[in-house]
């Protein structure tokens, strides 16, 4: 009984762990880029949902949607504000490039943070649930939602496999995170890759925020653990790894959620930091790195 | 009037290995320097105020002193506020009072709903012997102090209830309403991890028994917590017939997932952030049924200031005002009274009258132990001063249950929740 309640949250909170990470390595994989502002911009999209229902009094599929339009948005402002500025400079020398993307980017993360404390205060806002109710699995009421999260998440993710996989955007994509000189050599503009990629990040991203409002509530406060929750699983996976990405969402995911259930809610966080830790010292390039 | 103070870097703190960066963000405005200190009466205001619970403080003390200037000052003398936001830290909290003795020269200081910060602010206002009442924390050890070492810290003055009188208030409240009317018999205390719900916990172990609420099982969780299913699972384990609440730092969190995941117990305690009217709308509505002791509420009147106080609120900020609202305002009352009457600013004659204090204020009558009782400059509870009330969240908004001298409507509950019934 306890197994089965295990199983299903633990699903649940994976998956959309998996849907986080997902656009956050896609970026670093494509274009060397840490976003570090990536809890920020998951807070907007679910900031955005609650106040579309509650300040503007839209419904839930607008206000989820305008969540996922926000988040978006903010990416492209991420991009084209913070980033794409740091890489074209000339001032700042190559090696350097990517710690003055890490320190932009987390600042940019704070001022989102502070913005949204500022206009909609510090507490923890919740997005109306688009399916309500629960069902009896075997013994153990769900919420419906969660149900419904799990199947959103595995069908973005599923869709991405395809877009990369199938489509000629996507294998464009693949091939700049394999050599970027050789697609420049192939006539391909990285730049607008690269806007592909924050495009379908911010995307990615906008689901997981507006998910995660629905399922748990997020405050300006979720910002940082948001990011640095992305950040462990993305570093275990293997910087730059989808698939390892997934595989250590599901990894983390129920890490925690047996602890929680097994030993306590307080100690959630705490065996998955440990797995990283062990992890950075056997395998530095994390499960299925490429280094 | 707004300042701001250094931003707390606490939002990578798991990041290990990223460059430690602060950056002071505040969205500053400075505030005109305005009369001569030596006819106003400076009150300096520090509080949470981008919370649910702490945005009220400032708002209601503006009010009030806008009123109490309107009608000429104390004897002639203004009213000034000068509001800080803490970010809910006591480190921002302590150099916003350093700053608000020593650079902008305020006379008395009100600050913070949370323990943590007013017993760090404690022995600032001792050091810096400048008069500090709080509105809203509860921590015993607040007043506990004050006996401890009075020449020392009696500039504190705790306005708000303990946490001891605040589980007295619940008890009261659940013997009538939970053992007498629904016939329940056992419950669970589920508490935050924080000094103010340490005694809170001590006294709902005591009290709860004593009512006829055997307790079940006692779960105490980190206000960082995000997901609450693992700990409904655990409480609906234990089969109790009502959850016996301790929160303040969560409150929207557990609220909505308790109805999404329709656990079917009813909440029933202390949940500040409900306090506040703006809840509903943080939880679109998923407070529906939550049982909460406030000091005051909408449309309860208390006294008779209490309604026109809420409404004149509403009108000014649109929402009706957070627990801490109602004794923020009836904090600069009675400090404009104390002022009066001591005919000075001196912080020692403020000290000395405040102790007198005898206040019909928006909450009931304000009066503070003394010296010798345990809980020194904490305001006095019982019949015919404070006790509490039990307001739930009903069809949208907060209507009074308890006590029945003041109660609205009969408990009901949203159609998850199964009450023991008679």
């Amino acid at each position: 009984m306890q197994a089965l309640q295990i199983l299903i949250d633990g699903f649940a909170i994976s998956a959309l762990y998996a849907l986080g990470a997902t656009g956050f390595t896609l970026i670093f994989g494509v274009s060397g880029v840490l976003n570090l502002s990536h809890g920020a911009i998951m807070v907007a999209a679910a900031v955005a949902a609650w106040a579309a229902a509650s300040v503007l009094h839209l419904d839930t599929y607008s206000g989820a949607l305008l969540g996922v339009a926000v988040a978006l948005v903010v990416a492209f402002a991420t991009y084209f504000a913070v980033v794409k500025p740091i890489q074209n400079s000339r001032r700042i020398p190559n090696e350097e490039k990517e710690i003055f993307v890490l320190t932009g980017t987390l600042l940019w993360g704070i001022m989102i943070q502070e913005l949204i404390a500022y206009f909609f205060t510090n507490n923890a806002k919740t997005v109306l649930p688009i399916v309500e109710g629960v069902v009896d699995i075997f013994g153990v009421r769900t919420p419906r939602n969660e149900i419904f999260t799990a199947i959103v998440c595995c069908l973005v993710i599923g869709l991405l496999w395809i877009l990369v996989n199938r489509t000629r955007t996507g294998k464009a994509v693949l091939a700049a995170s394999m050599n970027p000189r050789g697609v420049t050599l192939l006539g391909l503009e990285l730049t607008r890759i690269y806007v592909v990629v924050w495009a379908i990040y911010g995307i990615l991203a906008g689901i997981a925020g507006v998910l995660l409002g629905m399922f748990l509530g997020v405050s300006s406060y979720s910002v940082g653990p948001l990011t640095a929750s992305a950040f462990s699983i993305v570093v275990l996976g293997g910087l730059g790894s989808v698939s390892g990405s997934l595989i250590a969402a599901f990894v983390v995911g129920y890490l925690e959620t047996v602890t929680a259930y097994l030993v306590s809610p307080a100690y959630r966080t705490i065996p998955a930091l440990l797995l990283l830790v062990v992890v950075m010292y056997i395998r530095p390039q994390g499960l299925l790195g490429r280094r | 009037m707004k300042r701001s103070s250094r931003v707390p870097f606490h939002a990578m703190q798991h990041l290990a290995g990223v460059a430690a960066l602060a950056l002071p963000l505040g969205l500053a405005a400075v505030a005109p320097t305005g009369a001569l200190a030596a006819d106003t009466l400076k009150i300096g205001v520090i509080a949470e105020a981008q919370a649910i619970a702490g945005a009220s403080i400032p708002q209601a003390a503006q009010m009030a002193a806008d009123e109490i200037n309107a009608k000429g000052g104390i004897d002639g003398r203004k009213i000034e506020i000068v509001s800080y936001d803490n970010h809910s830290s006591s480190a921002d909290s302590v150099r916003a009072f350093q700053r608000a003795v020593n650079e902008d020269k305020v006379n008395v200081v009100i600050a913070s709903y949370i323990s943590e910060v007013v017993l760090a602010l404690e022995p600032w206002a001792a050091r810096l012997k400048t008069p500090f009442v709080t509105p809203g924390a509860a921590s015993n050890e607040i007043s506990k102090s004050v006996h401890a070492d009075y020449d020392k810290n009696k500039y504190t003055f705790h306005g708000y209830l303990t946490s001891a009188a605040l589980a007295l208030s619940v008890c009261d409240a659940a013997k009538e309403l939970l053992v007498d009317q629904k016939h329940m018999k056992t419950a669970v205390i589920m508490s935050e991890d924080a000094a103010w719900t340490k005694p809170l916990d001590v006294g709902y172990e005591e009290c709860l028994p004593k009512i006829g609420l055997k307790v079940v099982d006692h779960i105490r969780f980190s206000p960082d917590t995000t997901d609450f299913t693992p700990i409904f699972n655990k409480i609906e384990g234990s089969k109790p017939d009502v959850i016996i609440t301790g929160i303040s730092h969560v409150g929207v969190q557990p609220t909505v997932q308790w109805k999404n995941q329709q656990v079917p117990i009813p909440m029933f305690g202390i949940s500040s952030q409900a306090t506040n009217e703006t809840f509903g709308k943080d939880t679109n509505d998923a407070a529906e049924g939550v049982l909460y002791q406030g000091v005051s509420g909408p449309n309860v009147a208390v006294t008779p200031k209490s309604v026109p106080f809420a409404e004149n609120f509403k009108k000014r900020f649109g929402n009706y005002p957070s627990y801490a609202g109602y004794t923020s305002y009836d904090e600069v009352y009675y400090i404009a009274d104390a002022v009066k009457r001591a005919g000075s600013v001196d912080a020692d004659k403020m000290v000395e009258a405040l102790e007198k204090t005898d206040w019909e204020g928006t909450i009931g009558r304000v009066q503070f132990y003394g010296k010798d009782d345990p809980f020194t400059h904490s305001i006095k509870y019982g019949k015919g001063l404070i006790t509490g009330l039990m307001l739930q969240w009903q069809s949208g908004k907060q209507v009074a249950v308890w006590p029945k001298e003041v109660a609205k409507s009969e408990l009901k509950f949203p159609s998850f929740i199964k009450v023991t019934a008679n």
